[in-house]
């Protein structure tokens, strides 16, 4: 029978035949990601009343969601997680710094294609741009992972994106993404696998693949899929970033999709998502002229290095605008250190730019810059919920990192192609 | 299982963040506390009002947005008894069946019940009594039932472990 990638690979890990959809199969991930949660979850973990890890060899540890700690009470949590992993011998453990836990996984290889990836974060979806399975757990359902090395997953129906051609010059992933999620809406895939198709997606780099099924959390999907190609070999050889062998997997021709959409790239134009939820969509020109005060260039959706270059490309030898705030936050060390020689971090400071030490930021709120009431911020972020950024009486848009720079410039919301040189 | 009490309705897409605000996720642990905090930046009387067995009533996609467990936990011990919703969003209801709070799927009932009402659901039947009328939903997965019966995920595994 032809199978969809996420039946293929859940009956493969549930060592079955096959699996239909709406099936219940229990599976052990061959990556179990936490972040500052571990904390949390180890107090959940304590009360289950088994002393070890089951398989700590699965398990991955990344400090992100507040780092540097900002207070008392995020350092003891921090302290809390290095105690548990000297004590329980978890090996796959990354400090303060070294990262935003999506792109750390994929950096150390610990995202392989054919591999289930669940995580105690709800963009754990991410892990699907190397083509494995990744899908956000809740709390107890970790520390559950943590005690038996296995989890009850039900198999998602599964939704193909099919897209031609080629994003015109100056639309990126993220206003693709941006664009189907305003089409669908938060539910519009709800429970499902969605798969990522055609030349449009294959001619992108990795780092601009990873945004697409980052924001598929935002349409609700439980996983979202890109056939792995050579563009994921060539990275995963290179350095031998892979922690170990992997078999990649690929959806049979034939298989039943519950929905299948397709999109010409070439008809994509910027977007921006509106406050105050991911899906209130506008192509950017609707939004053009909005003051923006702070402006943040980051997180796992836009942090990586194609990310800061494009940026850079923006803000070099221009300024921040009066009144405007510019935050960039590398999405990971090795992410920084290229930006580094490459001079984009020289450019966002020259530019009157802040640069911070990798992690998520603002992102929802816990330091590193959060609006003042009734304050407009502008993000490369996969979120804009109200409050998400601290406090409900502000504003969020999330747009491209190309967007996000030129409105730094510009003081208020508008493309590169439109910023005029005083 | 018979849960009973007043409905607490909201609009669709209500999201982890304005049910446990981001910014208590690490900051935020002791249950009263966290309690304290539910529906914050959606509705400032909910936490003060909110009466055991109390029923959360939502449209579609409800509790979409991060995997935080706060989010179903603050309403759990506030007292919620149950959470009707058009549908809910897959982490959230993962969520709540792990933590024994009954998450129950009823567009019909959601259209036809209204805030402040007093609503009865026998979870074994499959059925909503609002004075509206009765409506019946598809019964929870047998994975869900066994979980609830046995108070959440954890001391589910801790049954399966052997360890009680």
């Amino acid at each position: 029978m032809s199978t969809t990638f996420a039946e293929k690979v859940l009956a493969s890990k549930a060592g079955l035949e096959q699996v239909v959809p709406g099936q219940i199969v229990e599976i052990s991930p061959d990556t179990a990601l936490s972040h500052d949660n571990a904390a949390p979850i180890y107090g959940i973990f304590r009360k289950i009343g088994v002393p070890r890890f089951a398989k700590p060899e699965i398990v991955a540890i990344v400090l992100d969601h507040a780092t540097p700690a900002p207070t008392t009470k995020h350092a003891e949590n921090h302290r809390i997680i290095r105690e548990m992993v000297k004590e329980q011998g978890i090996q796959h453990f990354y400090d303060a710094g070294e990262g935003i836990c999506h792109q750390v996984l994929v950096e150390k290889g610990l995202s392989l294609p054919g591999e289930v990836v669940l995580g105690s974060d709800s963009h754990s979806l991410h892990a699907g741009v190397m083509g494995a399975f990744g899908a956000g757990i809740g709390r107890s359902e970790m520390a559950t992972v943590w005690a038996t090395g296995a989890l009850w997953l039900r198999v998602p129906q599964s939704m193909r994106i099919t897209v031609s051609g080629r994003l015109p010059e100056g639309v990126t992933s993220k206003d693709l993404a941006l664009r189907v999620i305003g089409d669908m809406g938060a539910d519009g895939a709800l429970y499902m696998s969605v798969e990522w198709h055609g030349e449009a997606i294959e001619a992108l780099d990795l780092s601009s693949r990873a945004t697409l099924p980052n924001l598929m959390a935002e349409m609700g999907a439980k996983n979202s899929y890109l056939p792995p190609d050579d563009k994921v070999f060539d990275y995963l050889d290179t350095g031998g970033r892979a922690q170990r062998s992997y078999t990649p997997l690929y959806p049979d021709p034939g298989a039943h999709y519950a929905v299948e959409v397709t999109y010409d790239a070439s008809t994509i134009e910027p977007m921006v998502a509106r406050p105050h939820t991911v899906d209130n969509v506008a192509p950017l020109s609707e939004v053009a002229g909005t003051h923006v005060d702070q402006a943040f260039i980051g997180t796992c959706t836009n942090g990586r290095l194609e990310d800061l270059a494009a940026a850079a490309g923006v803000l070099r030898g221009r300024k921040v605008a009066m009144g405007t705030r510019l935050i960039v936050i590398p999405a990971s060390r090795e992410v920084y250190l290229q930006a580094m020689a490459a001079g984009y971090l020289q450019v966002f400071v020259e530019a009157g730019g802040m640069v911070l030490s990798p992690g998520c930021g603002p992102c929802m709120g816990n330091h590193m810059g959060a609006p003042a009431v009734g304050e407009v911020a502008i993000s490369t972020a996969n979120r804009n919920f109200r409050g998400r950024m601290g406090t409900k009486e502000s504003e969020v848009y999330l747009a491209s990192p190309l967007v996000v720079a030129a409105s730094a410039v510009a003081g208020e919301i508008v493309h590169p192609h439109e910023l005029v040189d005083s | 299982m018979t849960i009973r009490g007043r409905v607490w309705k909201y609009g669709d897409s209500v999201n982890t963040d304005v049910i446990f605000p981001g910014k208590y996720t690490y900051t935020v642990s002791d249950p009263a506390e966290m309690a304290q905090y539910a529906m914050e930046d959606l509705d400032p009387r909910f936490a003060q009002e909110v009466r055991p067995g109390d029923i959360v009533v939502g449209g579609t996609n409800f509790g979409c947005g991060s995997s935080r467990e706060q989010a179903v936990t603050c309403l759990k011990i506030a007292g919620v008894g149950a959470i009707i919703g058009k549908s809910f969003a897959r982490i959230y209801y993962r969520n709540c069946i792990n933590n024994a709070l009954p998450a129950i799927i009823s567009p019909e009932a959601v259209d036809a019940i209204r805030d402040g009402e007093e609503v009865e659901i026998d979870l074994e039947a499959g059925e909503i009594r609002c004075p509206a009328g009765a409506f019946t939903f598809p019964p929870l997965p047998q994975v869900a039932m066994e979980m609830i019966a046995a108070g959440g995920l954890i001391p589910h595994t801790r049954k399966r472990l052997g360890l009680e």
